[in-house]
């Protein structure tokens, strides 16, 4: 059983805020992330203006062989983001 | 008895003047830092390396630091190296003077320095994301290091005026920095618990923001919560100011980056 603990930098604009001009900020937050275990997915989130700025996410899972967890999300300007974590599992 | 009445006047003249420059001259007693006034929760959240939002802008900062940047096709490692080792005990120092620029520099200041001097790239905006990460990875490299600003004749007019302008009521609201955070700290404002105002966790995450500020950002806010003119960033104003609270911050550990509501 492992903890996975996840902390993006992003602004998470709700899309209800306005410019000092009077122009509404348009929304963008990451409505979704994924987690995949050697492939397989194993998480997966869908986020809206509800979560603050740089959101943290932690979940559980049970890691039977060694791999790598891969990570990826998409925020709604279309802006992508990766990233690895290598899992080593001993007897 | 009798022989040293004549002088009792005199002796209580200087008794009183030295008590006034010493009350204006003080530091908070006991010296708490603006961790002892946040919940639990944030508590826990700053002493978390992972949890700590604030941490996002030193990873940023890390790895800006090896990158090479302007002209010189230099970057900070290239001079400096190892940040770790280079960059350990540096923002307990500041603000201060620069002997080549004769000018009080904070770190922000001395960051935009060493870009334009040494690496003859442009300044960074102030309060963007990359000068904040910078000065955040690197003020974090002071962590537990006891703030400790040395004064000289050199700044002692930066100094001073910093001082006077802690002292002075401004805005609508009439206040000073010194009514609320030397005389009224640890007792509630609206929802809040007043602080002793060191800026020894900045640049830091505050909720509020939703995002990793500047110290002169907080301090701003303070000037918007006064109802008095906020002064630019990077004003000579707020560069004074923020060399008088260094000192009034003096002992206290270096916890950058902070997290604060």
């Amino acid at each position: 059983m492992i903890e996975v603990r996840i902390a993006i930098q992003h602004p998470m604009e709700t899309g209800f805020r306005y410019e000092l001009g009077g122009r509404p900020v348009p929304k963008n937050v990451i409505n979704s992330l994924v987690a995949r275990y050697n492939g397989a997915e194993i998480f997966r989130v869908e986020m809206d203006s509800g979560i603050a700025a740089n959101p943290y996410l932690q979940f559980h899972t049970v890691a039977r062989q060694s791999g790598e967890i891969e990570f990826s999300w998409v925020d709604d300007a279309g802006n992508r983001g990766a990233e690895r974590a290598a899992i080593s599992v001993t007897d | 008895m009798h022989s040293a009445s004549p002088f009792c006047p005199l002796f209580c003249l200087l008794l009183a003047v030295s008590a006034a420059s010493a009350a204006e001259l003080q530091r908070p007693n006991p010296l708490k830092s603006g961790a002892a006034f946040v919940s639990d929760d944030l508590h826990r959240l700053h002493a978390d390396d992972f949890g700590n939002p604030g941490m996002l802008w030193v990873a940023r900062g890390a790895k800006l630091w090896s990158e090479a940047a302007g002209n010189g096709g230099k970057s900070c490692a290239g001079c400096h190296s190892d940040a770790g080792k280079s960059m350990q005990g540096v923002a307990a120092r500041y603000p201060r003077m620069d002997p080549g620029a004769a000018r009080l520099l904070n770190l922000e200041g001395r960051v935009n320095l060493c870009r334009e001097r040494n690496q003859q790239a442009r300044p960074l905006e102030l309060e963007s994301g990359e000068l904040l990460a910078l000065v955040t990875y690197v003020a974090h490299q002071s962590r537990g290091v006891p703030v400790s600003v040395t004064l000289d004749m050199q700044n002692r007019k930066d100094f001073e005026r910093g001082r006077a302008l802690y002292h002075r009521r401004i805005g609508q609201m009439n206040l000073a920095c010194t009514h609320c955070h030397d005389r009224n700290w640890g007792k509630k404002l609206a929802a809040e618990t007043i602080s002793q105002g060191h800026g020894n966790a900045f640049p830091a995450y505050r909720l509020e923001w939703q995002t990793l500020g500047s110290l002169q950002r907080r301090i701003r806010a303070c000037y918007y919560g006064l109802r008095a003119e906020m002064p630019p960033y990077g004003s000579q104003e707020l560069l004074d100011l923020e060399l008088y609270i260094a000192w009034r911050a003096g002992g206290l550990p270096v916890e950058t980056p902070g997290v604060r509501r």
